[in-house]
């Protein structure tokens, strides 16, 4: 389902990451180590398509559904338009479901503007039962939820991946998925740099 | 496509959305000419049509920055460029509801607005027209500066210098189409030269927005 091939990724065309081979079938699920600024979330913007890979090839973009350190979320729209609209994006029609994973059917006529910083979060994770899309790209999708929060979004991974599909996150915290999720440290992929990396630095 | 109009439009109208932003100046610009050049009627219809097509052109420019800065800002561009929609759609879309929030109202306005500066009376079919055709092209072309400058903290000035070059043509033949129909002139030629830069605008543009936001979004 998703693919990286000797995967290498540049942020601001210093070389960050090399040499990233991963492999994801349905009902598997990998999470990224690495201290901050180690390249976590190039490589997750490169596996999304949001910039191209420096080398090597990444399969299955197609089936990518991302969701960043941004939410995408409109404070103007209630938070079921907010859904609604994303579901239109990516050509689904239900929402119901993904209300109810993330326990946001009490809230869903409020602005997405008045939700505390955790429920926003919530409503951004329900974005991706709503995409239809196997294969979840996740970066600290933890960020600001409480621990009753992350119990939910663990239910909603492990129902994901129990129906076939596939999560590759990026996470400091213990999800407690279960033993059989794979682990990589991408500290252990840290590019050398190169003496002269481009002509970037002068223009 | 259509969620995405949709979703615009009712961005546009409610609260903290900027819809009437272009309108409200358009109203003060048209107001004060009479004001800062005097009440001769004479004078104010000579430069009305200028006065009205710069007025809108101005109008338009001001809400520019906020057609993409706003989803770049909140996490929205960066989903919108994975989901299932082709990126110049996007770009096309965006354009379609500016124009609608702010090129329309500024269409619709114009004639009545021409009163204040004593427009000759067969100069208002053509004003009218004339911004029909026009203001698309000021969408789309816009468009495509706010696709330049969206990664950019305060864009807004490069953005202005960017567009007001291109927004020249459209300016030129279309205040050249107004002041022709205000003075009982042919109005031909303009119109159609106003159009084929609108028609150029509209099948090129959205290509060239959507190359520029890719290499943005990176």
């Amino acid at each position: 389902m998703l693919e990286l091939i000797d995967v290498s990724v540049a942020r601001g065309s210093v070389p960050v990451l090399e040499g990233v081979s991963l492999a994801l079938g349905p009902g598997e699920a990998l999470v990224l180590r690495g201290p901050n600024g180690s390249g976590k979330t190039t490589l997750l913007r490169a596996v999304a398509g949001l910039q191209p890979a420096l080398a090597g090839r990444i399969g299955g973009q197609e089936n990518v559904a991302y969701a960043g350190h941004a939410d995408g979320l409109k404070a103007s729209l209630s938070v079921s338009e907010n859904l609604r609209f994303w579901a239109a994006a990516f050509g689904t029609r239900d929402i119901s479901t993904a209300l109810v994973a993330y326990d946001l059917s009490a809230l869903e006529v409020r602005w997405a503007g008045n939700l505390s910083a955790g429920q926003k979060r919530r409503l951004g994770l329900a974005r991706l039962l709503v995409t239809g899309r196997p294969v979840w790209v996740l970066d600290e999708p933890t960020v600001s939820l409480d621990a009753a929060s992350v119990a939910l979004f663990a239910a909603a991974v492990r129902a994901h991946l129990a129906q076939g599909g596939a999560a590759l996150i990026a996470t400091h915290i213990d999800l407690g998925l279960g033993a059989e999720v794979g682990v990589l440290d991408v500290a252990r992929h840290r590019a050398r740099f190169p003496a002269a990396s481009g002509d970037e630095a002068f223009l | 496509m259509r969620a995405l109009l949709w979703r615009d439009l009712a961005l546009a109208v409610r609260a903290g959305g900027g819809f009437g932003l272009g309108l409200a100046f358009f109203l003060i610009v048209t107001v004060l000419v009479p004001f800062g050049v005097g009440p001769e009627t004479a004078r104010l219809s000579a430069i009305a049509p200028g006065i009205l097509w710069i007025g809108a052109l101005l109008a338009c420019l001001l809400s520019l920055d906020r057609i993409f800065a706003l989803d770049f800002e909140d996490g929205t561009l960066d989903l919108l460029a994975t989901a299932p929609l082709p990126l110049e759609g996007i770009v096309a879309v965006k354009a379609l509801a500016h124009w609608i929030t702010t090129g329309l109202p500024l269409v619709a306005a114009a004639p009545a607005l021409g009163i204040f500066l004593s427009l000759p009376g067969p100069g208002y079919p053509w004003l009218f027209l004339s911004l029909l055709i026009g203001t698309p092209a000021l969408s789309v072309i816009g468009t495509f500066g706010a696709a330049l400058t969206v990664g950019l903290k305060r864009g807004g000035l490069l953005l202005s210098l960017l567009v007001l070059p291109l927004y020249v043509p459209t300016l030129i033949f279309g205040a050249e189409a107004a002041r022709r129909g205000a003075a009982g002139l042919p109005v031909e030629t303009p119109l159609l030269l106003l159009a084929g830069v609108s028609a150029g605008a509209l099948a090129l543009l959205p290509f060239a927005a959507a190359a520029v936001l890719r290499v943005s979004l990176r």
